[in-house]
């Protein structure tokens, strides 16, 4: 083809289109950056809201691309959390060493646990990914010599990231930690979805059956798609137990899956940044909410479950962001009519 | 080691009245129903109320129970359950655990968070001696009490119309509709009567497994071990797998306290993906 | 020269339900080859076991000569057997130009590639632009695949299919449900598949059978009955009463 043919061009216009860099894109990180520097005072939730995301995205990468339900997706949050909080107890202080390692001991243990949810309808899949955060769970909370049990992981003591920033009190370093750590691994899943790969997760979640049919190894891509979800969430663990350096066994409570789980609900799956818009919104409320009856907050989360689902997710979704729906597609939103 | 078996199966006997209601839902509109556990919750607290407030016996408590629970069960099929039925797995997953969370704040706010207990009369207390082994005289009772609810659940299933018609429709919905059967109305019956035994299931666990607002989230991976592993073409595949349940945790917890739940966890792991449709389910 | 597709004493049984007993068939190289036989002759059943979505319980099929019995459904597609469906299975959520796309990185064996854009080498688009034109979806690239017509997504089944460069090609009814006037795109498009790719198109319609196949086999309660010319099957007076009769009726 020395003269490209039109239609090629067309096509590969097309095909380039799909990774491209949106301006409310650009816009939506510039202000998350300009959050670091002109909101002093609320970087402990702004931190929050980040590691959130994280999970969130990590999820979105298994539910929202690949369709496969997990409702045990805290097991390697709580995985990442306590492998770093670990690390540092015991003398690593570099925090970017323990994102590494929390990253590396949860996509193990995804590896070795994707195999028991290949197969299977989606209620199997709901009982296993349970079932392992509960193993997990019980191990973490009968390994009290390690964990600390009950009474939580304590003495985390962090040093400076890179060797540079030290944490500071307010969180102003925590939160760009977070921030940073989201923002490369966003890069990196955003460049995963637009790949040939991405493309055959998407390819398996619309219709497994056919996916088969055009040579994709069903299998071998969710084993692999559910590693590297396995790992992002470590490392949002890890973030967690690094910037508070605190870990209880909380973090590996069912309710931590189930908020993950509405969080991306929320925010919309498939498209990455429902993750995030997700957990930026649910924060939010939950900061309004649980300071009117902080003891009763799960009642609202139940709540906004029901409706959801009642009304109909998309449409719900589609209702409260009608305003903003040109720029959501802007995005990358897919359209979806009921 | 004879009175831990006893114990294993009164226990085993509780979960197996407080799934067996999961196992139709879960059967019939091929439901995933995680906030079956709320409704058992239900049922022990309208016990709770009942004895302690009102002075109501325990033995007239037990079908108040019963019927309170199933009516609510009633209520939510016709209103909100109703809307679910052949929607997304993952759309049911988060209105149940919609229900289940609102359920346990509401709870929370209206009894407090902390453990209820109640007063069994006086001939259910102690133990006997029988043949050398110490029998508990209220989980001899929960024995009996469980063991005429299987009976009579069977008897319905095998020997009434009704029991006919749900087996038919959970065999092959489409079919059952064809034939003129009304599923939606046996639906409704048995999602009521399965919130019911929950409900009951509740009533009589409250002194063994004990109640607060987090019953629903603490037992229901126990619901759903006892009807993913029994399967739900049977009773007797659910039956036999509470009773398992039971007994492999009551022992457990004796002999190797150490792993706590562990295995009970694997072991379930391990069930779901060898035999995905059920450790006793037909061969499909 | 192997015979492109051949499969030996194909056996299946569900419990005690024969739904393929014991088909012995060739397709020689660029074959047009149909299998006809009434409802419930067991023929989607006999692609499900070539195509690997079911295990035979006896009996071998061979690929050019490759004993690919055992092999999982994406490694036949691979080695070049692919299929389309009597009932769309296609990728609601994606648009034409990303089911291509992805059909072709996958058979280009770039579809792990999680780095690099789809697309971004040159091979990709000129082999895009060249399916999407022969099967007539060039002006329907960028919608959602859920919102085309029902004749252009019954194209985009073969297409699929066809971007998986097959040797072997299995078409399970392609028309089937298309509404008359977007009926002859797609036997146009059936008629045009290259002369070096062998067919074995599955069939109710008698007229796109015969005026598409060289040979015709014909599948009665999951067994081979008949195989031969399309004259020969034209005149058996048992192929009439067991199937052309059998549909008179209907």
């Amino acid at each position: 083809m020395t003269i490209p043919h039109p239609p090629a061009t067309r096509v590969t216009a097309a095909l380039a289109r799909r990774g491209r860099w949106r301006l409310p894109e650009v816009a939506f990180w510039a202000l998350a950056l300009a959050a670091l520097f002109l909101l002093p005072g609320r970087y402990l939730i702004l931190n929050e809201i980040a590691i959130l995301a994280l999970f969130a995205l990590s999820l979105d990468l298994l539910l929202g691309y690949s369709g496969i339900v997990s409702l045990g997706h805290a097991a390697f949050f709580g995985l990442g959390a306590y492998t770093a909080g670990l690390l540092a107890r015991h003398g690593v202080a570099e925090p970017v060493v323990g994102l590494f390692a929390a990253a590396g001991a949860a996509a193990l243990v995804g590896f070795a646990t994707s195999f028991l949810v290949l197969r299977g309808s989606d209620l199997t899949r709901i009982m296993v990914t349970i079932g392992v955060a509960l193993v997990l769970g019980e191990i973490a909370n009968r390994m009290a010599w390690l964990t600390g049990g009950a009474d939580g992981l304590q003495g985390i003591v962090m040093g400076p990231v890179l060797g540079t920033f030290e944490f500071d009190l307010w969180g102003q370093t925590a939160y760009g930690y977070s921030l940073a750590v989201l923002f490369v691994l966003f890069l990196l899943a955003r460049r995963i979805v637009h790949s040939p790969f991405g493309l055959s997760l998407c390819a398996i979640r619309d219709n497994p059956l056919r996916a088969a049919a055009v040579g994709i190894p069903v299998g071998g891509r969710l084993v692999a798609v559910y590693t590297l979800a396995a790992a992002y969430a470590g490392v949002a663990g890890a973030l967690l137990a690094q910037t508070t350096q605190f870990v209880s066994l909380d973090v590996l409570e069912f309710h931590r899956s189930a908020d993950v789980l509405l969080v991306l609900i929320i925010g919309g799956t498939g498209y990455l940044y429902g993750g995030i818009i997700g957990a930026v919104l649910f924060r939010l409320v939950q900061d309004e909410l649980a300071n009117l009856t902080p003891q009763y907050w799960y009642f609202w989360v139940g709540l906004i479950l029901v409706v959801l689902v009642l009304v109909g997710r998309e449409r719900v979704v589609a209702t409260l962001a009608a305003p903003f729906a040109g720029l959501l597609r802007r995005f990358g939103r897919p359209v979806r009519e009921a | 080691m004879l009175t831990l078996l006893f114990d294993g199966i009164a226990y085993g006997m509780v979960l197996f009245i407080l799934s067996a209601g999961l196992s139709v839902t879960l059967g019939l509109m091929n439901f995933i129903n995680l906030a079956h556990g709320a409704f058992a919750m239900a049922g022990g607290y309208v016990t709770v109320v009942a004895m302690n407030r009102y002075g109501v016996p325990f033995l007239a408590a037990l079908p108040l129970a019963f019927l309170i629970t199933a009516a609510v069960g009633l209520l939510l099929e016709r209103t909100l359950y109703v809307r679910f039925y052949g929607r997304s797995h993952l759309d049911q997953v988060l209105f149940s655990i919609g229900l289940v969370f609102m359920a346990i704040a509401a709870v929370d706010y209206a009894m407090g968070s902390s453990q209820q207990l109640i007063t069994l009369p006086a001939w259910l207390q102690g133990r006997v001696d029988v043949f050398g082994v110490a029998v508990g005289l209220y989980r001899s009772f929960i024995i009996a009490v469980c063991g005429v609810v299987v009976v009579v659940l069977q008897l319905i299933l095998t020997r009434t119309r009704f029991g006919s018609r749900l087996r038919a429709a959970v065999d092959d919905q489409r079919v059952a509709r064809g034939l003129g059967i009304n599923v939606n109305l046996i639906f409704a019956a048995t999602f009521a009567a399965g919130s019911g035994l929950a409900g009951l299931g509740g009533a009589l666990g409250t002194e063994i497994l004990g109640l607060d607002p987090t019953f629903p989230l603490k037992f229901m991976i126990y619901f759903l071990i006892v009807v993913t592993v029994g399967g739900t073409a049977t009773i007797t595949g659910p039956f036999l797998a509470a009773l398992l349940l039971g007994i492999a945790d009551v022992a457990g917890k004796y002999y190797v306290p150490e792993f706590g739940a562990f295995v009970i966890y694997t072991l379930m792991i391990v069930v779901l993906v060898l035999r995905p449709h059920g450790l006793f389910a037909r061969a499909r | 020269m192997a015979p492109a597709l051949r499969t030996i004493g194909l056996h299946k049984n569900f419990g005690g339900l024969v739904a393929t007993a014991d088909v012995s068939l060739t397709l020689e190289p660029g074959a047009r080859h149909a299998l006809i036989g009434p409802n419930g002759a067991g023929k989607t059943t006999f692609v499900n076991l070539l195509t690997g979505v079911l295990t035979p319980s006896a009996g071998r099929i061979l690929l050019e000569g490759a004993d690919i019995t055992g092999e999982s459904a994406h490694r036949r597609v691979r080695r070049g057997l692919a299929r389309t469906f009597q009932i769309n299975q296609l990728f609601r959520d994606l648009t034409p130009l990303e089911t291509i796309g992805l059909a072709v990185s996958e058979r280009q064996g770039t579809g792990r590639d999680w780095w690099r854009r789809v697309g971004t080498k040159g091979a990709v688009i000129g082999e895009i632009v060249a399916i999407a034109e022969r099967f007539g979806l060039g002006d329907a690239l960028e919608e959602r695949t859920a919102t085309l017509p029902y004749g252009k997504q019954r194209l985009l089944e073969i297409a699929i299919a066809f971007a998986c460069r097959p040797r072997v090609l299995l078409l399970d009814e392609p028309a089937a449900g298309v509404p008359e006037a977007e009926r002859h795109e797609i036997l146009a498009a059936v008629a045009a598949l290259p002369r070096d790719v062998a067919v074995l198109l599955i069939e109710h319609d008698m007229d796109l059978v015969f005026s598409f196949a060289d040979r015709i086999s014909v599948l009665v309660n999951g067994a081979l009955f008949r195989d031969g010319t399309v004259e020969e099957i034209a005149r058996d007076p048992a192929v009439r009463a067991v199937y052309l009769g059998e549909e008179a009726d209907a």
